[in-house]
């Protein structure tokens, strides 16, 4: 950094912070336009997947569907099948991109992802030992159920994984171990009670095929609440991101971000699981994407993950019933297929930033 | 000779100092703690069974003083299945090891980068689109698991392989051929579907010594070429300059080092289908017993070995009168057995 | 090949580099450079920021390939010899090295043996010998069974330059060796080197940041701005005000270091105002080590 001699700059400018390309305002503007076509975006694959599906639906009966209920084939497949699916696709997708943006900087960690860290396994784990040992059947039970059991997974993770002095590669063992345990006895439930297994497939899937609108309404709140939890902790997650001891100089308050930004994981997670069981690779892939496109403020990614994440699991969605029609491709299969080669060709050109 | 001591090692001299060898007493105490454990849990194993068989009598079984009828069912029924057992163990063992090595990172193992999804998707391609015979099956895994390492060594390539780079593009193969088997068992008709969920699940049922032979083949060949590296690969885990200025060529260890692991767990996964988290389990947990720095290859070995072993009595066991396969309980066994450690790992202050 | 008289027929260095193209991908950082780095020297390599110092030792080393041009080591294309071979003779401490989880000092120096290792050879009375004689010379030999990870910045180095002198090369290679560390650690391990050298009668390059500690412990200086040498020689014959403007861009007077009667380079000051010097030298304090990070 040593400076011409011929043209000393004044020392404001020497202690000012080098500037980022365009001025902020300049940045955030481009920002908002950005998260503005990724909405337009949304709209446009959630529209389509009312639309396309076994049966077409012309997009004038789509709108009749939606707004002028008149009770025609079309307006109840529209009512009864498509909008609960498109709904569910866009809660849930909404739900994991935003945990797995909010786990990454909790844990400073890139490849932390929920399904790494041991929650969905947790939460098929309580509703694999409900079902089979207490006797659950209604589906209304299994989000309390999944939740307890995130929940629990959670705090157990972040305990053995060395609470304050965690480190990445301890979280991530901590929760291989968790996950390699409650699959050994979400299977072992499974295998000697065919009442469990027979129960268990229809749930395991990672589907978003059997929606309805009662568990719409079930898990609405839960995400709701876990969605403005995960928005709160924005600022606080950026003074995390720079190191606890940068944070805590900063005033942010670890120990209480931490535990919001757990409760709102939890939440995430737990509704999500419980309604169309676990799909991983979303809450992984779309955080790492945003990032490389907003830059590591949490203030952006947070709401760029929650439209983007829906784009992406509706988009597969949509793409699994047009592939194999008039059957169709469960969406789990489609986001991988789809995101898997996006996430290597990602890794490879080295725009997986750090945090 | 000579016997010299320094902290913690056992060096063994010839006088003029031509030969010398060294001993980590911790490593080879545990090394043989773990063997006969293992050994003594394949006895049980053995007589374990519809047909039970004390130890003792399995023991003069196999010196060859039993009676006809123990003699048929430990030597064609039981003694397959115990041996495939510890080889399977013995091979994820060293092979995770092995990539956990290069990887410079615990969760660089086969099971989280993608072979193990790669054996299965081979297997399950012969299993129900060419609905091919067990040898067949075998051979689909070996090379889906072969294509699979390749893939991923060449993806993760750029101007050399970095270890963080190979476990995230792993992670992303790895999703995308989970995917892929799950669409290949929906399209899949009943019988073959049941088929292909006893295979991917692991299991060590119906071993005989068919599936011995190839295996103990390529543990003979393949375990020397990855103890051989061993040295070189411990430099590696110091940094790649650190390492080549000590002498090591480190993208050369790295590919030998890779190309033996994804083979040895391509045949382990022949023998017994993708049975989870040994690799991973195993080198972890005998880092730990052994205290050495990093991982390192026989306690491992040895480690997943004696894990798998101990799962298949517990799966036998556990859960009454109903088998479960065994790659259920090395999740639970193995799964259990690190949070343990994990947790002590702690308290002791040791990170 | 550490048996072999330097004094070779040709007359020749041991270590050199002979029009070598250097970069990284397409990017070009040094082109038909050719440097002689003196046997029983204690070379130092300075210049400013990205320009080629950190590459050129790496190519030494041979850890970067040439992209044209040749390094030499006793007359022979340094990456057609064996590799362990050439770890006996070339020994490097590199920028970067992680010290595995839980590994001992005693250990990690041990690790140095090993181009000296085989398969029957694994642990000889002279790897004994030459671990303990490291650490001793490095003053770590107290600190032999801790743990590295929780050992000081300044401790740690003098571990791996143990570690390096555990192998034994009449040449060592040592990248920023004072990087991270304290100003007493500093001279500790410059002192150390210079121990190394007049000693051993060992040949030692190092790539430094500070122009002044170059000045004072290097026999044999490499000046070097965007992939060029600008000069080199015995830093009092070449360090001159010109020459520091015309490398590093900075203004300077050049006086006698009342210490050791080597070259003492004096930055102009810019501003006569006590407050203004103040801001800059924090500000030069604050960016020291974002710069040295670069490569």
């Amino acid at each position: 950094m040593l400076v011409d001699h011929g043209s000393p700059p004044p020392p404001a400018a020497l202690a000012a912070a080098p500037p980022a390309h365009g001025s902020p305002a300049r940045r955030n503007a481009a920002r908002g336009a950005g998260l503005l076509a990724a909405t337009g975006l949304l709209l446009a694959v959630a529209v389509a997947s009312i639309a396309v599906g076994a049966k077409d639906i012309p997009l004038d009966q789509v709108w009749h569907g939606l707004f002028h209920y008149a009770g025609t084939d079309d307006d109840v497949v529209i009512r009864k099948l498509r909008l609960p699916r498109t709904l569910l696709g866009l809660m849930v997708g909404a739900a994991l991109g935003v945990a797995g943006a909010a786990m990454q900087a909790l844990t400073r960690n890139p490849l932390a992802d929920p399904g790494l860290l041991g929650v969905n396994a947790g939460a098929a784990a309580a509703v694999v030992t409900g079902i089979s040992f207490l006797g659950v059947t209604s589906p209304g039970a299994y989000v309390w159920l999944a939740l307890a059991g995130a929940a629990a997974v959670s705090v157990l993770v972040y305990a053995v994984g060395g609470s304050r002095s965690a480190t990445p590669v301890r979280l991530a063992l901590a929760g291989t171990a968790v996950t390699a345990l409650l699959q050994g006895w979400s299977s072992a439930v499974q295998l000697t009670d065919s009442v469990a297994l027979d129960r268990m497939r229809f749930w395991q899937v990672g589907s978003l095929a059997s929606a309805d609108l009662a568990t719409v309404r079930r898990i609405a709140p839960f995400l709701l609440v876990g969605a403005l939890l995960a928005l709160a902790t924005a600022r606080p997650l950026n003074a995390i991101a720079l190191g606890d001891d940068t944070a805590r100089g900063l005033g942010a308050r670890l120990t209480s971000t931490r535990i919001l930004v757990m409760a709102a994981i939890t939440l995430l997670c737990g509704a999500a699981t419980a309604a169309c069981g676990p799909i991983v690779f979303i809450g992984l892939m779309v955080p790492h994407v945003v990032r490389g496109v907003t830059g590591p403020d949490m203030r952006w990614i947070l709401p760029y993950a929650a439209v983007l994440s829906p784009v992406l699991l509706l988009g597969s969605d949509v793409l699994g019933r047009l592939l194999t029609r008039p059957a169709e491709l469960q969406v789990g299969i489609v986001t991988a297929v789809i995101g898997g080669p996006a996430f290597i060709a990602l890794v490879r050109r080295g725009r997986t930033a750090q945090l | 000779m000579s016997r010299a001591r320094t902290a913690g090692t056992a060096v063994l001299r010839t006088a003029r100092g031509g030969l010398s060898l060294r001993l980590d007493r911790r490593a080879a105490a545990a090394a043989a703690g773990l063997l006969a454990l293992a050994l003594t849990a394949a006895v049980v194993l053995v007589g374990t069974g519809d047909y039970a068989i004390a130890p003792a009598d399995v023991l003069r079984t196999l010196t060859g003083h039993g009676t006809p009828g123990q003699d048929f069912v430990v030597r064609q029924l039981r003694l397959p299945r115990v041996v495939v057992a510890l080889l399977v163990g013995a091979a994820l063992g060293m092979a995770g090891a092995a990539f956990q090595s290069v990887a410079r990172n615990p969760l660089g193992s086969p099971d989280v980068i993608g072979f193990g999804q790669g054996s299965a998707a081979g297997a399950l391609t012969v299993i129900v689109l060419l609905h091919g015979s067990s040898y067949e099956v075998a051979a689909g895994a070996v090379a889906g698991g072969l294509l699979t390492g390749l893939a991923v060594y060449a993806l993760a390539w750029r101007r050399g392989v970095q270890g963080y780079r190979l476990v995230l593009v792993g992670i992303g193969a790895s999703a995308v051929l989970a995917a892929a088997n799950s669409y290949l068992l929906v399209k899949a008709n009943f019988v073959d579907a049941a088929r292909a969920v006893v295979w991917i699940t692991g299991s060590l049922d119906g071993r005989d010594w068919d599936e011995v032979w190839p295996l103990l083949a390529a543990c003979a060949v393949l375990m020397p070429v990855l103890l051989g590296q061993g040295p070189a690969l411990r430099l590696t885990e110091m940094g790649d300059d650190a390492a080549a200025a000590l002498g090591v060529r480190v993208e050369r260890v790295r590919l030998t080092t890779v190309l033996a692991a994804v083979l040895l767990t391509a045949a382990a996964t022949a023998a017994a289908g993708p049975i989870a988290f040994i690799a991973l389990t195993a080198p972890q947990l005998a880092r730990r017993l052994t205290r050495s720095p990093g991982v390192s290859l026989l306690p491992s070995a040895l480690m997943g070995a004696t894990l798998l072993v101990l799962a298949d009595l517990t799966a036998q066991h556990a859960f009454g009168p109903a088998q479960v396969p065994v790659g259920v309980a090395t999740g639970l066994l193995g799964g259990a057995y690190l949070l343990w450690l994990l947790t002590t790992e702690r308290r002791s202050g040791r990170i | 090949m550490t048996t072999r008289n330097d004094d070779t027929s040709t007359g020749r260095p041991r270590l050199r580099a002979d029009a070598v193209t250097l970069g990284y991908d397409r990017r070009v950082i040094t082109e038909k450079l050719s440097v002689d780095i003196p046997d029983h020297s204690f070379t130092v390599v300075v210049g400013p920021n990205a320009c080629g110092k950190s590459t050129l030792l790496r190519a030494l080393a041979r850890l970067l390939k040439p992209a044209q041009g040749r390094v030499l080591l006793d007359g022979r294309t340094i990456g057609s010899l064996p590799a362990k071979a050439v770890a006996r003779t070339l020994g490097l401490l590199p920028q970067t090295s992680v010290a595995p989880d839980g590994i001992t000092v005693a250990a990690l120096v041990a690790r140095g043996r090993y181009p000296h290792q085989g398969l029957l050879r694994q642990w000889s009375v002279e790897d004994e010998q030459v671990v303990a004689e490291s650490m001793a010379a490095t003053g770590v030999a107290e600190l032999a069974d801790r743990q590295v990870d929780e050992l000081s910045g300044g401790q740690r180095q003098r571990v791996w330059i143990a570690m390096a002198l555990a192998q034994r090369t009449p040449l060592l290679l040592l990248d920023e060796p004072t990087t991270y560390l304290d100003i007493q650690h500093q001279i500790d391990v410059l002192d150390l080197c210079a121990g190394l050298h007049e000693e051993g009668g060992r040949t030692l390059v190092a790539v430094l940041h500070d122009l002044n500690q170059a000045a004072r412990y290097a026999t044999h200086l490499i000046a070097m701005r965007d992939g060029r040498v600008e000069a080199e020689g015995p830093p009092a014959e070449i360090i001159t005000a010109e020459l520091v403007e015309r490398v590093f861009g900075v203004r300077c007077r050049v006086i006698e270091d009342p210490e050791s009667g080597t070259p003492l380079v004096v930055p102009a000051a810019r501003r006569p105002r006590t407050a203004a010097a103040g801001v800059t030298a924090a500000s030069a304090a604050a960016t020291r080590p974002a710069a040295t990070r670069a490569p």
